[in-house]
């Protein structure tokens, strides 16, 4: 399988956020939280403070390579959970179809009829702010995607014969779901899957933006925006960066989504074969 | 007392009910396979007998039912059986082989593994044990260097290699019977050959018994040694295969003989054209009254047209539908 250059270029830039987000403590110059000194308030970006500092002297870059953890954590965790609750759901109202497919209908119908961000809004004003209730509110807000993927998936692999051969062959329900079906879907799933992460990454940033999702003074990409907004003008340094690190972040993850799809969707994979 | 046979049709009738119409797709079909036997169902697309063979593994969707008669496997009842039951019969005690080996192994599966699973799902096996037993299975329908093949996937074999897998694959847990259906339809002539001299020996040297469906009434006879020959859904003739050929009751079924190319055919036959049966077969919703072959048969008479003919025994266990057999 050949990888096109946006595939290389997404999956590097994505590797970097992770690197990053993995390396933190010691990528980091001070404690993103503890490191204030109102003697370096403001400094703007220079050899000593790579990304500028803030008004309580706190240091840009080691709030937005601490950062990095949060907005990937609730990022991939939660389109991971979005990806399992979606194909759960596609999967098994594709099989089955029936009553159950119907109930799972309206529910995507549903989910996609309310703005994703508002309905995560209202489970952030009932759970509070922080990092689970940021979790619960996005992995449960996006799967709708992945659903309607997997019951079309579902839906054409079922008439498929190898499927057909595998009943003949005395597989139970679960075990064609996850033998014969399972494998042929996850080309789109995964697609979808790292697509959506972009989207949850710029979820949690627009969340705690608003003050919903990560609190002060911990850093996370959105919240961090959120405190800077008012120096915009003053201190543009501190919106840029983690401003930018969200952008080559959901970039990376939008181009790697693409790039997989060139290679995974079985129509370029069958012209090359 | 004797032994049941192994599986035994009685009666059947196979409904096909969309909402909108509800007719009988497959009425009156009767026919028994003993444990070893070879027996095989002829007839034209859509005559019924693929229906027929989903019927027997119990795996008849909507809008197709079984509306009437008994299937016993073993004396017992298909029908009976819960859904546990009939899936542990199903790949297990009876296997199926298909039409499309292209289509009919999973694309994203290696085929050892493929065939790995049928111990592991049957046989309670452990999948270090299930993997030497698939290399063993592979070695058993003549797959060269099987050690290697195993981890190829389906598109990487050609499709004598892929049917080979799927006759591995079906025989993997010794089943009782084998029902192939078409099973080299898709297949070069040559590779034909081979793939019909494998089943038949392997099944042979295991006493599984074969149910083969297929249009081509020379291949079946070749294999089977009792041959029903369906049309529109019933069973026209059941002959032993070497006196079909002989002395063949059923106008259709001297169609079918006569369609058949044979090479030399000019000098020896004194025929200078391949004969055809005139007319097409009917569709399900409008299966003619009295015998169905009636609109097409050279012979048919008042009769034919008004009442569906009775079963006549022939000789050897012979049968015949027909108002007018010679």
């Amino acid at each position: 399988m050949k990888l096109g250059t946006s595939a290389i270029i997404g999956g590097l830039l994505f590797a970097l956020a992770i690197f990053v987000g993995l390396f933190a403590p010691w990528l980091a110059h001070t404690d993103p939280v503890m490191g204030a000194n109102l003697m370096n308030a403001e400094e703007p970006p220079s050899w000593i403070w790579w990304f500028g500092t803030d008004a309580q002297g706190r240091d840009i870059y080691s709030r937005v390579v601490h950062g990095a953890r949060i907005s990937l954590t609730v990022g991939i965790v939660s389109q991971l959970v979005n990806s399992v609750i979606g194909v759960t759901l596609g999967l098994t109202a594709g099989y089955w179809g029936g009553w159950w497919d119907d109930v799972v209908n309206g529910l995507t119908n549903l989910m996609l009829a309310i703005p994703s961000l508002i309905f995560a809004l209202a489970i952030m004003a009932v759970l509070g702010p922080g990092l689970t209730s940021l979790l619960i509110a996005l992995g449960l807000t996006n799967w709708s995607f992945t659903c309607r993927i997997a019951r079309a998936s579902t839906l054409s692999l079922k008439s498929q014969g190898y499927v057909q051969a595998a009943r003949v062959l005395g597989y139970g329900d679960l075990r064609i779901m996850i033998t014969q079906l399972l494998p042929n879907m996850v080309g789109p799933i995964i697609v979808i899957g790292t697509l959506g992460m972009g989207g949850a990454v710029l979820a949690e940033a627009s969340l705690s933006f608003l003050g919903l999702g990560i609190r002060p003074p911990y850093p996370s990409w959105g919240s961090m925006l959120s405190e800077a907004r008012d120096q915009i003008t003053t201190a543009p340094w501190l919106s840029v960066f983690p401003g930018l690190a969200i952008f080559l972040t959901v970039l990376g993850l939008n181009l790697l989504g693409d790039g997989l799809r060139d290679v995974l969707d079985p129509q370029s994979r069958s012209r090359r074969a | 007392m004797t032994a049941p046979p192994l599986i035994e049709v009685e009666d059947l009738r196979i409904d096909l009910d969309d909402g909108a119409k509800h007719v009988a797709a497959v009425e009156g079909v009767s026919f028994r396979i003993d444990r070893g036997e070879t027996f095989g169902l002829v007839g034209e697309s859509g005559c019924g007998k693929s229906i027929t063979a989903l019927a027997l593994i119990g795996l008849l969707r909507r809008p197709l039912s079984v509306a009437a008669g008994t299937i016993r496997f073993e004396g017992r009842e298909i029908q009976g059986l819960s859904a546990a039951e009939q899936r542990a019969l199903r790949g297990n005690r009876i296997a199926m082989i298909f039409q499309e080996p292209m289509t009919a192994l999973n694309p994203v599966s290696p085929v050892g593994r493929q065939i790995a699973e049928m111990f592991v799902l049957h046989k309670g096996k452990s999948w270090r044990e299930a993997n030497r037993l698939a290399v063993e299975a592979l070695a058993n329908v003549r797959v060269p260097a099987p050690e290697r093949r195993v981890k190829d996937y389906p598109h990487q074999l050609s499709g004598g290699m892929r049917q080979r897998v799927m006759i591995a694959i079906a025989l993997a847990c010794d089943p009782d019977l084998l029902i192939a259906d078409e099973p080299t339809t898709a297949l070069d002539v040559t590779v034909q050959a081979e793939i019909i001299e494998l089943m038949r020996n392997l099944c042979a040297e295991r006493g599984t018994a074969i149910l083969m469906i297929s249009h081509d009434l020379g291949l079946v006879a070749n294999v089977c040694r009792r041959v029903g020959v369906m049309y529109a859904g019933r069973i026209v003739e059941e002959r032993g295969s070497d006196d079909i050929f002989r002395a063949c009751a059923h106008p259709y079924t001297q169609g079918l003989v006569d369609s058949l190319p044979r090479l030399g055919s000019r000098a020896a036959l004194g025929r200078s054209r391949l004969r055809e049966i005139a007319g097409v077969v009917p569709a399900i919703a409008d299966f003619p009254g009295g015998c169905r072959f009636n609109p097409r048969c050279a012979q048919a008479t008042e009769i034919c047209r008004t009442t569906a003919p009775e079963t006549t025994w022939l000789g050897a266990g012979g049968l015949v539908r027909c108002h007018h057999h010679a």
